[in-house]
């Protein structure tokens, strides 16, 4: 396969994978607020105690791919949305700590306020990625040198806001079936009624950013004329998250899980497919958008990496693979419990 | 201000926060492995406890060095991007590497290490132990190659010129084992155990003051000083061939570290101490052994070593901050040595246990190996301007062109603001830790609780003739209570 797109479908990988796996636990703690007593609240966050923090490393391995892969697009993207990545950065600088620090201490209080750092840290988090994919399919302006040429407030557009807002309701949806699948008794009894609440909203966010990209943002759709077979995802897609509801109903958490994450995937897909071949499309001229052949490192550097991808890829199945089968089964509070 | 200086602040501080708790997670992690390792040779079960609770101090250090460490990987992106662009090609490999080789590895087995206690079998929770001690050094073998092809570049070509010029890797392990790479490698290794072990030093003198705990904590000494002493003696000889390579890779930057402005004629002296006053070439109160800088670095009393008058004067680092730095961080190597080493005398002949001063002092102690790897760092970064890659990229052209100096400063004041919070919070919770303390070893056979304390008080003060080696057995009795 051609290098460039190798990496170009690489870290569409990378992002799906991150997607899916910190998605539920954002999700999480997106709804973390919903259970009302400190035990409930304890079971949460050991439903995803051991396994955040490797999910998180999908981000730092997704950066560190663009960053060799496409430097510049790397360079021209992360001095963009310069403000909203700092933000971004002091939400999963919280997020990290209230996770860890919460249960230390038996003061109310104390608790209460990692709570809340604890859940807006999680939402902020979701919300920013989510208007930086957004702000993306709109395109920003990147100047001939490869170089933002905005400021903050051109990202602060509508369109990029309701992306936003899926992301978020999208992970709320996808935390809360991981949660139905993680707890038992009164408690998962309760979270059945937060999964209908996330998912009504999921799919009402999800319809009408369906239909302003159709609308409002032609170059979302561009590629299906070369791609037919992009419809198939669409599709598929829909599918997915009609399926939610029915493995719901049905008392199958597990399929209405599996159906949450290839609704997140389909969406990353048809994410890589608005872009493709651009990594950044320039709105300014789009001559000076950053694409996979003009953003690239040399040959030499793709190819090298793609060898340590492969290496490295079976051993990173095989960690994630061992970690999830040794914590499998229900949260059960003992020891070693946050 | 101008903003260059504030990426520049805004990088020295969050990396400078950031490694606070690398080293200490590295330098744990070796112990950890060692202390879990006695456990299942042994079954002892005090070895279980330590393992225990130094792994908790562990993870929460680890969520430390994890939620700081992002910030750095953006940061690149964020303040430095034309930096970004010449080195990408070179650069992103060794951090992309250290993504797919050691943080998946470190994060994954970490859960089993922190929550796996009673869901794996012993050996293998020592299995994830030895991964996790494992991953913590794989990423800093990564990162540390990256800083140090910024050092001394090598196994690449310049491709384009002027603004849109970049490096492109021509050799893949020239980049890998560049000149100051693996030696660089050690120093920080060793500088990391060193940390690791003075932490448990300063927690198990702690304990062994406040008579709590005591054969926790006089097993858990015992272990971390054997550590330190063999660390900080390699610390001292791992430093002085770096020195010796910086002579030849990069002058301008010894110079500084030992404040020779001008190249004389015959043996250099090494400098103790002194001021460097730059406006007037030459350093004041200075205190120095002669020749001995030429004897060090080339083996010969005679042959001089260049100062700063040899480099244009538009490529001199700074010599003030670069200087102090290196000598504090050299100062404090050897008096770790000499520190490590009375200890070890004391344990030997037994009477260790009973030297409050001393204990205080190692409580105190853990303090000095932060500051001399913070400082070790200082003065290798300041050392290499106005260049942050040497001989190929200046500092003061490698910040993001689209980033206003406004935007810069509002969140370098943020990361103050909140890495000050999170400082607070880690070191109370870390306090709330050491003040609670080790569980006891599950099954006490007679002792009970009442009187514990004295009496393990007492048979403290009975042991004191013990030898190094044979702790194991009489003590494990006595800490039973
Ligand atoms: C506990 C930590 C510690 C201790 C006791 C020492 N160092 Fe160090 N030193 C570091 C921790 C460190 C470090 C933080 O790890 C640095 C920063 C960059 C590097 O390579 O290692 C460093 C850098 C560093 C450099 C600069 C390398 C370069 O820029 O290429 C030199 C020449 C030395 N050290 C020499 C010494 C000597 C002669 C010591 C003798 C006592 C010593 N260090 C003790
Ligand atoms: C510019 C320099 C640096 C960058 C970009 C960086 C990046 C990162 C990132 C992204 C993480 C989080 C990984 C995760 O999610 O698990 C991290 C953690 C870590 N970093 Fe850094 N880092 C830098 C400097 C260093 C240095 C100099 C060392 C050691 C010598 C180091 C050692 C570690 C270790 C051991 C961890 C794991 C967490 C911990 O043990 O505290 N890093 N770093
Ligand atoms: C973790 C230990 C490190 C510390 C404490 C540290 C410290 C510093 C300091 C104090 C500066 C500011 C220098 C100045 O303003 O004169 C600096 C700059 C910088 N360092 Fe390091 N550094 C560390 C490791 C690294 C690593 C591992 C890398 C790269 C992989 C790196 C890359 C840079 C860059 C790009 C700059 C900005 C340009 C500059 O001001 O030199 N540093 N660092």
């Amino acid at each position: 396969m051609d290098l460039h797109l190798f990496w170009f479908a690489l870290l569409g990988v990378l992002l799906t994978g991150y997607a899916i796996l910190d998605g539920f636990d954002l999700g999480v703690g997106i709804v973390h607020l919903a259970a009302r007593r400190d035990d409930e609240r304890r079971v949460l966050l050991n439903a995803i105690g051991p396994l955040w923090d490797g999910n998180e490393v999908w981000l730092v391995t997704f950066g560190g791919a663009l960053f060799a892969a496409f430097p510049r697009a790397y360079a021209a993207a992360f001095s963009a949305f310069y403000l909203p990545f700092m933000l971004l950065l002091f939400a999963l600088i919280f997020r990290a700590v209230s996770i860890e620090f919460r249960s230390k201490r038996e003061s109310a209080a104390w608790r209460r306020f990692w709570d809340g750092a604890f859940f807006t840290a999680s939402a902020l988090a979701t919300f920013l990625m989510g208007v930086a994919v957004g702000d993306s399919m709109l395109g920003i302006p990147i100047g001939p040198d490869g170089d933002y040429t905005g400021g903050v407030t051109d990202l602060l557009r509508p369109y990029a806001l309701l992306v936003g807002v899926l992301a978020v309701a999208t992970f709320a949806l996808h935390g809360s079936i991981y949660l139905h699948l993680k707890t038992e008794g009164e408690l998962q009894r309760r979270i059945h009624g937060w999964m209908w609440r996330a998912f009504a909203f999921f799919l009402a966010v999800y319809m009408l950013v369906t239909v302003v990209t159709l609308v409002a943002v032609p170059a979302a759709t561009r590629n299906f004329a070369n791609l037919p077979w992009a419809w198939v995802v669409v599709l598929l897609n829909i599918l997915a998250v009609a399926n939610i509801p029915r493995a719901i109903f049905r008392g199958k958490p597990l399929g209405a899980f599996v159906s949450s994450s290839c609704t997140i995937a389909a969406l990353v897909f048809l994410f890589g497919v608005a872009l493709f071949p651009n990594l950044i499309v320039s709105s300014s001229d789009p001559a000076w958008s950053l694409t996979i052949a003009n953003a690239a490192s040399s040959e030499k550097t793709l190819r090298i990496m793609r060898t340590i991808a492969f290496l490295g890829m079976p051993f990173v199945a095989a960690y994630t693979a061992v970690v999830y089968w040794v914590f499998r089964g229900k949260v059960e509070l003992g020891k070693f419990s946050y | 201000m101008d903003a260059v200086l504030l990426a520049r602040l805004q990088f020295a501080f969050t990396l400078m926060f950031h490694y606070l708790f690398p080293p200490v997670t590295i330098g744990l992690g070796v112990l950890l492995v060692v202390m879990e390792g006695m456990y299942l040779k042994t079954r002892d079960l005090h070895y279980e406890a330590m393992a225990k609770f130094w792994t908790k101090v562990f993870a929460v250090t680890f969520a430390m060095g994890v939620a700081t460490g992002i910030v750095m990987e953006f940061q690149f992106g964020t303040n430095w991007a034309t930096y970004s662009r010449f080195v990408g090609d070179v650069f992103g490999s060794a951090l992309a590497a250290e993504g797919i080789f050691a943080f998946f590895l470190e994060s994954g087995f970490l859960a089993v290490l922190v929550f796996g206690w009673d869901r794996v079998s012993p050996g293998m929770h020592f299995f994830a132990t030895v991964m996790v001690a494992l991953g913590s050094m794989f990423s800093a073998v990564w990162i540390v190659v990256a800083n140090s092809w910024q050092q001394t570049p090598a196994g690449f070509h310049i491709v384009g010129t002027g603004a849109a010029a970049r490096a492109e890797i021509t050799d893949f392990w020239a980049m890998v084992f560049n000149p100051s790479s693996m030696e660089r490698l050690v120093h920080v290794l060793l500088g990391a155990f060193i940390v690791g072990a003075f932490v448990v030093l300063s927690v198990s003198a702690f304990y062994l003051l406040k008579g709590r705990h005591l054969e926790f904590a006089r097993r858990s000494f015992t272990i971390a000083l054997v550590v330190a002493a063999l660390a900080a003696l390699a610390e001292v000889v791992s430093g002085d061939s770096q020195a010796r390579t910086l002579a030849t890779t990069q002058p301008a930057k010894l110079a500084a570290f030992e404040g020779l402005y001008t190249t004389a004629p015959g043996g250099t002296r090494l400098t103790v101490m002194g001021f460097p006053d730059t406006a007037e070439r030459r350093l004041r109160g200075e205190i120095a052994v002669p020749g001995l800088l030429s004897f060090l670095v080339w083996g010969d009393w005679n042959k001089p070593v260049a100062g700063l008058d040899r480099v244009p004067r538009a490529d001199w680092p700074p010599v003030a901050l670069p200087f102090q730095s290196y000598h504090v961080m050299v100062g404090l190597g050897f008096l770790f040595v000499a520190l490590v080493a009375v200890a070890l005398l004391m344990r030997w002949r037994g009477t260790l246990f009973q030297a409050r001063w001393l204990l205080w002092t190692f409580v105190f102690a853990v303090a000095g190996p932060f500051a001399a790897n913070e400082l070790g760092w200082v003065a290798a970064e300041v050392g290499r301007q106005p260049w942050v890659v040497y001989g190929l990229l200046r500092t003061s052209d490698a910040t993001s062109k689209s980033v206003p100096a406004g935007q810069v400063l509002a969140s370098l004041v943020m990361f103050g603001v909140i890495y000050a919070l999170l400082f607070a919070v880690y070191v109370f919770v870390l306090n709330d830790k050491i003040q609670h303390g080790p569980d006891e070893p599950a099954p006490p056979p007679a002792a009970t609780t009442g009187g514990g304390l004295l009496a393990a008080a007492g048979s403290l003060a009975g042991q004191g003739g013990e030898s190094l080696t044979s702790t194991g057995e009489a003590a494990g009795r006595a800490g039973g209570e």
